[in-house]
C-alpha cells in the first residue's frame, strides 16, 4: 500500500482526548454493530479523530496517541489500530495542511488532462511534489488512485469534495478562493449537470428539468 | 437501444428529488409489503428468472448467488452486505445510484435481506465517496422515519436495519472477503475460499455480498416482473446495464444502456463520438481497466455484454469504458494502471506483491522503449505467473490489461525500442543499473 512515514519519525501530541462532538458520533458509530464486534468501528473511530484533529489544529491527521484511544474504547490490541491507520490511504498518519489536495491521474483523468490540474496545483501552491505541503502550511498535494468519478475526468478531491471536469486554469482559480476562504460549489466546472453529457441529457428527456 | 419507458434508474442525474418525496413518485417502496409477502422462494425464483448478472464485473447469476444461503438460520444471524467500494479505474455508475437513487437501493436491500433472511445489511462505500454517503445516510434516516425500514418494515412483518460502513482509501476492498475484513476493523486482506461467505461470511455469519447496481436494479425487476426484465438485452446477457464512457469522447457520461447493443453505437450516441471522428479511435476497454483493450477494429462490431465481449478475450467488467484516440501513448496508459495495482496490492500474496511492482518498472521501460525485444515475451510469462496464483482476482486484473497490450499492440512496443536503441547507440543497454532497488517499493 502507500508509502506511509514510519510512525516514530513524526512529531507526536503528548495525548488525546475526544470532544463531546466525537462523543457523540462514536455513540451513533457503535450502534451499527453488534456488541462483540466491536473492533468494526475502528475504521469509522479513525475518521473521527482525524476529524476532530481537522477541527481542534486545522490539520486533520491520526496522531498515535489517538490511536491508543480508539484502541482502548475498542477493546483491541492499539498494533491492531496502527496496522489499519497504516493500510488505509485515507487516513493521514502525519499532518497534513489545512486543505487536501488530492488529485487523480489513473488513465481515465490522464486521459482528459490530470497532467494540466497537477501542475496548476504546483504553480499555485508552490509545492513541488506529491505528498509535500506549501511553506505556508495551507495545502497537501497527494496523487491519488480512480475516485470513481471518471466520466467527470479529470477530477481535484479538496477535503471530502470532488471538483469535477477540471483543467489548469480552473484549478488555479479554485485554490486562489481557498485562499481567500471561500468554499466553490463542488461538482463539474463546466456547464452540466452532474455526470450527464455536457449540451444536455441524451436519455430520460422527458423527465422535468432539475429541481435542485 | 433502450427507450426511457424501460429505464430503471430515471434520475439517474440527479434532475429531480432524490430524497424520499421524489423517490415515491419515481414508484419507489409502492407495495413494497406485497413483494415481500409473495416469499422467500418466489422473490428468488422471479430474480433467477430474470437472468440478472452480477453488476460489478464477474457477471454471476444474482437469484443463484441469493439461493446459496442457507433456507433456515442455525442460530447465526444473516447478512447482505452491498459493495458499494466502486473503486475500478473506469468506473463511475455506483455513484449515482448512491447519490440520486438511494431509496431504490434501500428498498431493494430490504427485498433481498428478507429473500436471504437477513435482519440487517451493510452497505461498504469506499471512503472518497463521502458527499455520496451522506446522501445515502439522509435517505436511511427517512426510511426509518417513515416505517420503511427497522421494526416491521414497510408493514411487512420483516425487522430490518440498514447501516453504512466507509472505507478508507483501499481498491482491494472491492474484492468481497477483504470487503468483510474491513467491515470486521481490520486490514483489507482477502480470505481464502472456501469457506465462501455463504456458509462463513461477516462474523462467521452467512452473508452474501451484492454489487450496489445488482441490489438497486431488484426492486423493479420484481414490480415490473423477470420476463419484463429478460426480454430486454440478448439470452444470458438480459437486461440493463449503467455503463458510462469516460476518456476521448465528446461527451463523457454515465448512462442505463440495454445490453448487446454495439459498442461503436453506444459511443455515438451517449458519448457523442470519439473525439476527432470514429477513424481517430485507438483503443477501448469496454469495463474498468482490469479487462483488456480492444483495438479499434474490434469496436468496430462488438456488442456491449458479457459473452460478446468474452468472446474477444476482454470481458465487459463494469461495462464502463476508457475511450482512447490515436493521440494516446497506449503504453503509457496500460502502465499506469500497472502503477495502480501495484499501489493496491495488499501485499499479502508473493506472486501479487512482487510481481505487480515488477510489472510496473518493465512497463515503465516499455514507455521508454529502454528495454529489450526478447522481453516483452518475458513480461507476458510473468503475467502468466502471476495471474491465478494469488488468493483474490488483483493479481490476475494486474495481469490482463498488459496481455491484452501484448496480443493487440506489440508492434507498438517494438518500435517504441527499436527507437529508443536507435536514439541511443543500439546495442544492448543496461536494464537495471546498480543501486536502483528491484524488490518491492
Amino acid at each position: 500500500m502507500s508509502a506511509h512515514s514510519p510512525i516514530d519519525q513524526i512529531e507526536q501530541p503528548d495525548s488525546f482526548a475526544f470532544d463531546a462532538e466525537s462523543e457523540e458520533q462514536i455513540a451513533a458509530i457503535l450502534a451499527k454493530y453488534p456488541p462483540e464486534r466491536k473492533a468494526s468501528g475502528t475504521l469509522p473511530l479513525l475518521y473521527v479523530v482525524q476529524k476532530q484533529m481537522g477541527r481542534q489544529t486545522g490539520s486533520a491527521w491520526v496522531p498515535r496517541v489517538a490511536m491508543d484511544e480508539v484502541a482502548r474504547r475498542l477493546d483491541v490490541a492499539p498494533i491492531r489500530v496502527y496496522e489499519v491507520a497504516t493500510f488505509y490511504l485515507m487516513f493521514n498518519t502525519k499532518p497534513i495542511g489545512r486543505y487536501h489536495l488530492q488529485v487523480c491521474t489513473t488513465t481515465s483523468c490522464w486521459l482528459r488532462g490530470s497532467d494540466d490540474v497537477v501542475a496548476a496545483c504546483k504553480k499555485a501552491t508552490g509545492i513541488d511534489g506529491f505528498g509535500q505541503s506549501s511553506a505556508d502550511g495551507l495545502f497537501t498535494l497527494t496523487e491519488v488512485e480512480c475516485l470513481g468519478a471518471c466520466a467527470n475526468a479529470p477530477i481535484l478531491q479538496i477535503d471530502d469534495d470532488f471538483y469535477e471536469d477540471m483543467d489548469g486554469p480552473r484549478t488555479i482559480e479554485l485554490i486562489e478562493a481557498l485562499r481567500r476562504g471561500e468554499r466553490p460549489t463542488p461538482g463539474p466546472t463546466i456547464d452540466r449537470l452532474n455526470s450527464a453529457p455536457a449540451g444536455g441529457r441524451k436519455t430520460l428527456a422527458d423527465s422535468p428539468a432539475e429541481q435542485g | 437501444m433502450l427507450q426511457d419507458k424501460d429505464r430503471i434508474f430515471t434520475n439517474l442525474y440527479g434532475q429531480n428529488d432524490w430524497r424520499l418525496a421524489g423517490a415515491r413518485q419515481r414508484g419507489d417502496w409502492d407495495g413494497t409489503a406485497e413483494i415481500l409477502a409473495r416469499g422467500r422462494d418466489a422473490i428468488i425464483n422471479e430474480m433467477k428468472g430474470s437472468g440478472l448478472r452480477g453488476r460489478g464485473g464477474a457477471g454471476f447469476p444474482t437469484g443463484v448467488k441469493w439461493s446459496f444461503m442457507p433456507k433456515n438460520s442455525d442460530g447465526r444471524p444473516h447478512y447482505l452486505v452491498i459493495n458499494g467500494d466502486e473503486s475500478e479505474p473506469g468506473t463511475c455508475k455506483d455513484r449515482e445510484i448512491l447519490r440520486h437513487e438511494p431509496h431504490k437501493l434501500i428498498e431493494s436491500a430490504l427485498i433481498a435481506s428478507f429473500a436471504m433472511g437477513a435482519h440487517a445489511a451493510y452497505i461498504y462505500i469506499r471512503g472518497e465517496f463521502f458527499n455520496e454517503a451522506r446522501h445515502l445516510q439522509i435517505a436511511i434516516d427517512e426510511a426509518y422515519a417513515a416505517g420503511l425500514i427497522g421494526r416491521n418494515a414497510a408493514g411487512s412483518g420483516w425487522d430490518f436495519d440498514f447501516y453504512i460502513h466507509r472505507g478508507a482509501g483501499a481498491y482491494i476492498c472491492g474484492e468481497e472477503t477483504a470487503l468483510l475484513e474491513s467491515l470486521e476493523g481490520k486490514k483489507g486482506q482477502p480470505r481464502m475460499k472456501p469457506p465462501f461467505p455463504a456458509a462463513m461470511g461477516l462474523y462467521g455469519c452467512p452473508t452474501t455480498v451484492n454489487n450496489v447496481e445488482s441490489i438497486a436494479v431488484s426492486s423493479t425487476i420484481l414490480r415490473r416482473g423477470g420476463a419484463w426484465f429478460s426480454a430486454l438485452g440478448r439470452p444470458n446477457n438480459a437486461g440493463t446495464k449503467l455503463m458510462a464512457i469516460s476518456g476521448h469522447v465528446n461527451t463523457p457520461c454515465v448512462f442505463e444502456e440495454e445490453l448487446g447493443v454495439p459498442l461503436k453505437e453506444i459511443i455515438e450516441k451517449h458519448g457523442g463520438g470519439v473525439r476527432g471522428g470514429w477513424d481517430n479511435l485507438l483503443a477501448v476497454i469496454p469495463g474498468g481497466c482490469s479487462v483488456p483493450l480492444l483495438p479499434a477494429s474490434i469496436c468496430e462490431t462488438v456488442l456491449m455484454d458479457y459473452d460478446s465481449l468474452r468472446a474477444e478475450r476482454s470481458g465487459l467488467g463494469t461495462a464502463c469504458m476508457i475511450v482512447m484516440d490515436k493521440s494516446t501513448d497506449i503504453i503509457k496508459a496500460i502502465a499506469r494502471f500497472s502503477q495502480f495495482f501495484k499501489h493496491e496490492s495488499c501485499g499479502q500474496c508473493t506472486p501479487c506483491r512482487e510481481g505487480t511492482g515488477w510489472m510496473m518498472r518493465v512497463m515503465n521501460r516499455m514507455v521508454e522503449g529502454r528495454a529489450e525485444i526478447e522481453e516483452i515475451d518475458m513480461l507476458e510469462q510473468v503475467t502468466r505467473q502471476v495471474e491465478g496464483h494469488t488468493i483474490c482476482a488483483l493479481g490476475d486484473a494486474a495481469a490482463w490489461p498488459i496481455q491484452g497490450l501484448i496480443r493487440h499492440f506489440r508492434p507498438v512496443m517494438e518500435e517504441r525500442i527499436t527507437a529508443y536503441k536507435a536514439a541511443h547507440g543500439g546495442g544492448r543497454i543496461t536494464q537495471v543499473p546498480l543501486g536502483i532497488p528491484v524488490a518491492a517499493e
